[in-house]
């Protein structure tokens, strides 16, 4: 409310009644949203929200985003060594898709307030997170092939009761991403298929890198729940549905068959089937490496960040460049325009 | 930071799009770009990688009008309580045809 309609009243009246009405607007509108959970509804962006419902969301959103921006890089640099045309044309769609998540992500988070070069800038400064899978390098085409099946595939299971968030354009990005996703998760397979039914040292390839991607997609489903504190909040507000460990056994049961079916092995000798738990129970991952991983000493991640940092920097010129082609254009037309009504 | 051009900032486009012809264009999204033209690439290459168009409608964002979400319901509520807008409310001809 501006000052001037309390003219008449002391202005320390005016900043109480402002005050006042701020806290019922806050106060009935907590109600709603408590409500709007309550009946599993969905929150969308003009609705109120509570502030740390809207900071949790920008963070959650925005640090995937990332990861599908980041995420281009490991499988990018396979672009042009993939081994036929066919399998480069593959990997460009996937690359593309991955460019595309990243951006309704975005688009979803901008939603939030939080406006889209804010994000670019968190992501370039380093002060942002993103996915620690995507720090690990991808050293063989077996990787790349690992990477679809077990990262993808780790992200699907993760994806898919996203599309539920109580947040709706979140849910509504995740939807779309979710649908594109099973292809790569397949695609992926498909290439671990054919080097597991190739030659011995194909063969041999496709197992490292199983081998080598098996801990880190199963620790993409965040820390024990134990140690995950944001997690109950976000469930309480219908973001997250499933908690980390849920999520991970649910994958692990979904990729034991799929591994068998590969002829391949997953690397972990207490992997086995618990009649009682109707689960496989599996070893507990190497947290101390996640956690390091989490802080910037990935194999890669300083190699990432600068990689992000040189294509944002050598993408500039493009970028001011339509600017001034738009504003030019813009301008031409209104002087035409003038001209048109002088006339 | 990366530049000065990241000062000078796209602005902001909802994209629509009709999946098939004979329905409408429903939204899909939104991006940024620079101009409309590059708008509507955008808009292909981000909404419709795999067949999902045969039409895109862009709108700068800012040109949208949006009804106060803060009437909390109050604002639709006068299609409440006027069941007698629906069909279902004329129970008298029941069981005769075509009506």
């Amino acid at each position: 409310m501006s000052p001037q309609n309390h003219q008449h009243a002391p202005l320390r009246l005016a900043d109480e009644a402002d005050a006042a009405a701020a806290r019922d607007e806050a106060e009935s509108g907590q109600h709603r949203f408590d409500e709007i959970i309550a009946d599993d509804s969905r929150i969308e962006p003009r609705d109120w929200m509570p502030e740390s419902y809207r900071k949790s969301l920008v963070r959650q959103v925005s640090q995937h985003a990332h990861s599908e921006i980041i995420g281009m890089q490991p499988e990018g640099n396979w672009i042009s060594r993939a081994p036929s045309l066919k399998r480069k044309a593959i990997l460009m769609a996937k690359v593309q898709d991955e460019a595309g998540h990243g951006l309704y992500l975005y688009s979803a988070a901008e939603t939030l307030g939080t406006p889209r070069e804010d994000m670019y800038d968190q992501l370039y400064s380093g002060k942002a997170k993103y996915s620690s899978i995507f720090n690990y390098p991808a050293r063989t085409w077996a990787d790349v092939g690992a990477i679809g099946w077990l990262v993808d595939g780790a992200a699907i299971v993760n994806q898919v009761p996203l599309c539920r968030a109580s947040y709706g354009p979140y849910g509504r990005a995740m939807v779309r991403i979710c649908k594109e996703e099973s292809f790569h998760q397949r695609q992926g397979w498909e290439i671990l298929y054919s080097l597991s039914h190739g030659t011995q040292e194909q063969r041999e390839m496709a197992q490292a890198a199983v081998d080598r991607f098996y801990g880190p997609a199963l620790q993409m489903f965040g820390p024990p729940d134990g140690d995950s504190p944001n997690s109950q909040q976000s469930m309480a507000w219908n973001i997250k549905r499933f908690t980390n460990d849920e999520l991970r056994q649910r994958f692990v049961d979904m990729i034991v068959p799929q591994v068998e079916a590969l002829g391949l092995t997953l690397p972990d000798p207490e992997l086995k089937w618990n009649e009682e738990r109707g689960h496989y129970d599996f070893a507990e991952l190497d947290w101390d490496e996640f956690f390091a991983v989490i802080k910037g000493n990935g194999p890669l991640s300083r190699q990432r960040l600068e990689h992000y940092r040189s294509a944002r920097d050598e993408g500039a010129w493009v970028r001011e460049a339509a600017v001034a082609y738009a504003n030019r254009a813009s301008q031409e037309q209104d002087r035409d325009r003038a001209a048109l009504i002088g006339a | 930071m990366s530049s000065s051009a990241d000062s000078s900032t796209w602005p902001l486009w909802e994209v629509f799009i009709r999946g098939s012809r004979g329905l409408s264009h429903v939204h899909a999204g939104s991006l940024h770009a620079p101009d409309a033209t590059m708008a509507i690439r955008n808009a292909r290459d981000l909404y419709t990688r795999r067949n999902e168009g045969t039409s895109v409608w862009v709108v700068p964002a800012d040109a949208i009008m949006a009804s106060d979400p803060d009437s909390k319901g109050g604002y639709f509520e006068s299609a409440q309580g006027k069941s007698y807008r629906h069909a279902t409310y004329y129970t008298q001809s029941e069981g005769v045809k075509h009506l």
